[in-house]
């Protein structure tokens, strides 16, 4: 049951508890509570909203920054992610294969502002050896969902 | 002037449910439940197919029968689905939709006077096409209490020494009915005892809400008889690229073949690209929409249980077919009464034939979304004519 619900409600939160126990075929009580421990064991951390803020017309600049660092002695990558994760300007950061360490990115006001928070904050880091800041142009899709307006429905009404 | 047309045509009754897309088409802000097609686009991976032939120029006619590509495909998905065995080569045309299937097949198999037998309710074009093609039509009406499912006995008492031709429509639309095993095995008997034929449109057989869908080919000495009409638009959600298959014993597909390279030349062959890849790697959406699809059917199902609406459970195509007798309006009324008031569109059942009155197709081809705003409003409407009585 908690893998059918984390499928579904990984796309659609705010589904309501009636329909959630359909798609599951759990009676709905038996749904809240796997919510609520799950909550509890943090699998669920957060529930978000997935937002067009150009839609909004509010400005916002997202980097994507590729960070490499010198791992410290005895607590590997860890300790520097945490370091850097505190940060409130950090919206997520990945450890990652190939090239560079760390994804890092960060959600700002304007360009201006993302750029200051790796050169006085992030660059100056001592373990971090280099970064390269790519900042986001326009998102197509954001977690699996497409942000252009859904085509209309475009059936006969009746078939 | 002379009289243009042909007399055939002009008596056969235009489908009903042009009526009421009038009146919707006029009205804003309508929730429709009326159609009988699928609301997924066709997976992309498939589209992408369709695209890539068109830009490797693939815009020829393909050989009359279908690519040989598609067939050998279709052929492997009939044996990992349903456990049936074709020859791609003799047994096989893949046909514009499964409409054109049926008309083909009928025109194949009928001679003046011969009988067809066709269980209503049922989809629109089996009537016509078995007067088109000179056959008699003679309806069994299915019975709510038997889930529409067609009996032996009921088959049975519709055979005269004429009949030739048993329309088997399942998973039905407008109905949901299915025929399980055990049903088919019931009505194989009668079949065989009259050396009747089967036209097997199971166009729905990927949407069965039970155990998988069982096709009467695999029964003992049915295969032999049987023309089994399947296709796209369906299971794989691709209504507008006209494409279907037809399936069956040598000598009838050999005279069907004639008519479809005379009439039609070959299936688009955009399309048929596009199936090879639909076949090849489609399974698992046809399974994720199907789920989908099944969570809304019992959505439905719920909320007229909840509403004291008489309502079989229908475990096949994407419809439900509540009965509305207690109303004591007409399935046409009642239809037209929810459209004005509510701004709900239903299909009535008389649409699919005369044993449909008292009944409403309702499609849950649409979103969870528009199904509940749609419950809602039905659910007023049918409190407002309780009150009201």
């Amino acid at each position: 049951m908690r893998e059918k619900i984390l499928n579904y409600i990984e796309k659609n939160s705010r589904v309501d508890i009636a329909e959630l126990a359909l798609r599951v075929g759990a009676d709905e009580q038996a749904v809240l509570n796997e919510l609520e421990a799950m909550e509890h064991e943090r699998v669920i951390c957060g529930y978000h909203t997935l937002i067009d803020w150009d839609k909004v017309g509010v400005e916002k600049a997202t980097a994507l920054i590729e960070v490499r660092v010198t791992p410290q002695r005895g607590m590997g990558f860890d300790k520097v992610a945490e370091r850097i994760y505190n940060y409130p300007e950090v919206n997520s950061i990945y450890l990652i294969s190939g090239g560079f360490d760390f994804m890092v990115i960060i959600e700002g006001k304007t360009l201006r502002e993302v750029a200051q928070f790796v050169s006085e904050k992030l660059a100056p880091m001592d373990t971090v050896l280099s970064t390269k800041t790519n900042f986001i142009l326009k998102k197509y899709k954001d977690h699996g969902t497409i942000l252009a307006k859904p085509a209309k429905d475009e059936r006969e009404l009746m078939n | 002037m002379r009289n243009p047309l042909s007399s055939t045509i002009v008596n056969i009754k235009p489908s009903g449910i042009r009526k009421f897309f009038d009146i919707a088409a006029e009205m804003d802000d309508v929730i429709s439940l009326g159609v009988g097609e699928p609301d997924f686009d066709t997976p992309w991976h498939v589209r992408d197919e369709g695209i890539y032939s068109l830009e490797k120029g693939r815009t020829s006619y393909t050989s009359n029968a279908g690519l040989k590509e598609l067939k050998e495909e279709i052929a492997k998905f009939l044996e990992r689905r349903y456990d049936l065995t074709y020859d791609p080569v003799k047994e096989m045309i893949v046909t514009v939709g499964g409409s054109e299937g049926i008309d083909i097949c009928m025109r194949a198999m009928l001679d003046p006077g011969d009988e067809v037998l066709i269980p209503q309710p049922s989809y629109v074009s089996y009537e016509p096409c078995a007067i088109l093609a000179n056959g008699t039509p003679v309806i069994i009406e299915l019975k709510a209490e038997n889930e529409f499912r067609l009996t032996a006995e009921e088959l049975e008492a519709a055979i005269t020494p004429k009949t030739k031709l048993l329309v088997l429509p399942f998973p039905n639309n407008p109905t949901g009915a299915i025929m399980e095993r055990k049903d088919l095995e019931a009505i194989a008997e009668v079949i065989l005892k009259h050396d009747l034929y089967v036209l097997s449109d199971e166009i729905y057989s990927e949407l069965t809400y039970t155990d998988n869908h069982v096709s009467i080919c695999n029964l003992p000495g049915m295969k032999e008889r049987t023309v089994l009409i399947n296709g796209f638009s369906k299971s794989h959600s691709m209504t507008g690229w006209r494409l279907g298959y037809a399936c069956g014993p040598e000598v009838i597909i050999k005279q069907m073949l004639k008519i479809h390279q005379f009439a039609i030349m070959c299936a688009p062959t955009t399309s048929q690209y596009a199936a090879v890849e639909a076949m090849r790697n489609g399974d698992a959406d046809v399974q994720e929409m199907k789920m989908e699809y099944n969570v809304r059917r019992k959505y439905l199902l719920k909320r007229f249980a909840e509403m004291g609406v008489d309502c079989f459970e229908a475990l096949g195509a994407f419809y439900v077919f509540p009965c509305i007798k207690e109303f004591g309006m007409s399935s046409d009324d009642f239809a037209t009464a929810m459209l004005k008031s509510k701004k709900v569109c239903v299909v009535p059942g008389t649409a699919f034939g005369d044993c449909g009155e008292g009944f409403l197709r309702i499609s849950y081809a649409y979103s969870m979304e528009n199904l509940k705003i749609a419950m809602d409003r039905f659910e007023e409407f049918v409190n407002e004519l309780r009150e009201n009585k």
